[in-house]
């Protein structure tokens, strides 16, 4: 059918490829640029030598590789700690809000469940009122969970939006599989994991990834909440050291070129660093993110 | 074991000789939770977790018509009835904090918000749909970058000592400029941040109204002898005026949140005096300097008013024949 209406087309002239059309494929191709050149820009400066990185003015591909900033951020920086926590966050985060997001929507999902409006109201309720920034930092605090990865994770254990989104997924199964598994004595529990879960990958993975990317993108909670570096994600540590090197680069002016610390060269290497596994993730990050904004768009 | 004696009563609905399923009038509320005691069970973490964490914070509000110290508790501290916000609205922090807010949300609102739909607009004039997915592919990517990154990268390009779209700038007017320490510029700055990360990822779901539109239209008006821009006119833009509408009341609605992160990574010494908005303001009045009441109190107004202001919002989508919120 595509087929068709493509040679129709063309049998029109519509597929001719004007003045206009080459401004628009020029100015698309120059916005992705855009969008990407910040990170290749940060990417080959960390492979760069900080000799170079000073005296050429600008580049993008270094001519003397060096992974130098790599083997120095790594000694000295922590980062490898940052990057492991926040891996074991992330992990431990999405799983925990899994678990309470699903469980949470499936009973909301039945029509019949009573209380179910009820419930509903309370949680939209929770989406336009909060109590603010202070009251829920105090609490948590009065909970014990300061300095806890857990209070990153508890806060927002349920985000309604993806609740909605979940229990909207749910409500599009069948009817009929509750009543046969009924029929075979089954109980909710029983249905709920053999049969609901197992149907709902696809809103599995789209949550899992909203729920992941923010933990792994999560600055603020955990500079309230946490205390000890050997706790800190990689975004804490990131920032101080971008932090530490920008006002040492604005007021140092004159520093050895030849020095140890490659200043530049290191900041680039964390931050690539800390985007590379966001980088890795993004194929699938873009398929279910994009179905995930729509199933919410249309729904929600 | 139990079949035969299965009751054919299930999920309060019964099933009909022939085939069709009846609701079954009123089972008592103790029987029915009996029946379907797992689904309370379920739903039992996500309860305790919205009562403990969204509900009991709203109750800790309180603290905004208290005195609170942490030493006396939350119950212990004196009231001081209105205080808090009294002292709010006169010492002159209010007005400082009602421009930045507002003006960072309106330069975003005639910035940042056409941004999405003019490039929604261009994708859909690509008709090589390889290309369109390169393009949208590369356009998403900044979206799912923390802040922090974006404000490294911020500090990498701009920073005057070696930044290098300094250094272009440098060579063409002669001098740099430093964007990143310079009040004047930052709401600037933090608009140009919002429209990189998100224009791309804000084409979604106005690609998605575009794809509902139809084809047949635009064959007709092409008959017709419609050019490129008539057909975007009359007929792209028509397709997705309902979804400009509602992003637009959504964004009004939310005009005071101007949100954490972003502005607290980039604010500085030099440019604070145009950074700090009703979010940060409460972090920097209760966090760092431990005024807990007087920051409830500026939270709750702030909580108040964008209540309001969505619910509004929501009533006008609605008063316009949108689907609304929810």
């Amino acid at each position: 059918m595509a087929k068709e209406k493509k040679a129709e087309s063309k049998a029109r002239g519509v597929n001719k490829f004007g003045v206009v059309d080459v401004i628009i494929y020029l100015v698309l191709g120059l916005i992705g640029l855009c969008m990407v050149l910040p990170f290749l820009y940060v990417i080959a400066g960390s492979f760069a030598t900080e000799k170079e990185l000073t005296e050429r003015a600008f580049f993008i591909i270094p001519t003397v590789w060096s992974l130098n900033a790599y083997k120095y951020a790594i000694q000295t920086a922590n980062i490898l700690r940052g990057l492991r926590n926040s891996i074991c966050l992330t992990l431990l985060g999405t799983l925990t809000c899994m678990l309470f997001s699903l469980t949470f929507a499936y009973p909301l999902s039945k029509q019949h469940f009573r209380g179910r409006n009820w419930i509903m109201n309370m949680v939209i309720f929770t989406m336009l009122f909060s109590g603010g920034l202070i009251p829920t930092y105090l609490v948590v605090t009065s909970y014990g969970l300061r300095d806890s990865w857990w209070a990153l994770i508890l806060i927002g254990a349920i985000s309604p939006f993806n609740m909605v989104i979940i229990k909207n997924f749910f409500q599009g199964l069948p009817v009929e599989l509750d009543e046969a598994s009924y029929m075979d004595g089954a109980n909710d529990f029983q249905i709920f994991r053999k049969v609901a879960l197992p149907l709902s990958k696809p809103v599995i993975a789209s949550i899992s990834l909203f729920y992941g990317v923010g933990f792994w993108n999560d600055y603020f909670n955990a500079m309230i909440y946490l205390e000890s570096a050997e706790k800190f994600p990689i975004q804490i540590q990131l920032r101080s050291i971008i932090l530490q090197s920008s006002t040492i680069a604005d007021t140092v002016t004159e520093y050895d070129i030849n020095g140890t610390p490659p200043d530049k060269a290191v900041k680039m290497a964390c931050t690539v660093i800390a985007t590379v596994p966001i980088l890795i993730v993004y194929p699938f990050v873009q398929k279910y993110f994009t179905q995930g904004v729509m199933v919410g768009a249309v729904k929600g | 074991m139990a079949k035969e004696k299965k009751p054919k009563i299930k999920n309060g609905m019964m099933q009909m000789p022939d085939g069709r399923m009846m609701r079954v009038q009123k089972m008592s509320t103790l029987a029915y939770m009996k029946q379907h005691i797992w689904l309370y069970l379920l739903l039992l973490p996500g309860a305790i977790y919205f009562i403990m964490f969204r509900y009991i914070p709203m109750g800790g509000l309180v603290i905004a018509f208290k005195d609170y110290s942490p030493f006396k508790g939350i119950w212990g501290s004196p009231w001081v009835g209105f205080y808090q916000f009294q002292k709010f609205f006169t010492n002159g922090d209010f007005g400082m904090l009602l421009t930045n807010t507002l003006g960072i949300s309106l330069l975003q609102l005639v910035l940042y918000f056409p941004m999405p739909i003019i490039l929604s607009l261009f994708l859909n004039e690509v008709r090589h749909n390889g290309y369109k997915r390169v393009v949208q592919t590369l356009v998403y990517i900044p979206h799912f970058v923390s802040w922090v990154i974006v404000a490294s990268l911020t500090y990498q390009l701009f920073n005057v000592s070696d930044g290098i779209i300094n250094q272009l700038y440098a060579m063409v007017t002669g001098h740099t400029f430093n964007i990143l320490s310079n009040a004047s510029t930052f709401w600037g700055l933090i608009v140009g941040q919002d429209i990189w990360r998100e224009t791309g990822y804000g084409t979604i779901v106005f690609l998605a109204a575009l794809s509902g539109a139809d084809q047949e239209l635009y064959e007709a008006a092409r008959v017709d002898g419609a050019g490129r821009w008539r057909l975007m006119w009359h007929i792209t833009l028509p397709a997705i005026r309902s979804t400009i509408i509602m992003m637009l009341i959504m964004r009004v609605g939310s005009v005071l949140s101007t949100g954490y992160e972003q502005i607290f990574l980039m604010r500085n010494d030099l440019n604070i005096a145009r950074a700090e908005t009703f979010d940060t303001y409460t972090y920097t009045k209760g966090i760092t300097q431990g005024m807990y009441s007087y920051s409830s109190a500026v939270g709750m107004f702030k909580s108040i008013v964008g209540m309001i202001m969505v619910m509004s919002a929501d009533r006008i989508a609605k008063a316009c024949g949108e689907s609304g919120l929810y």
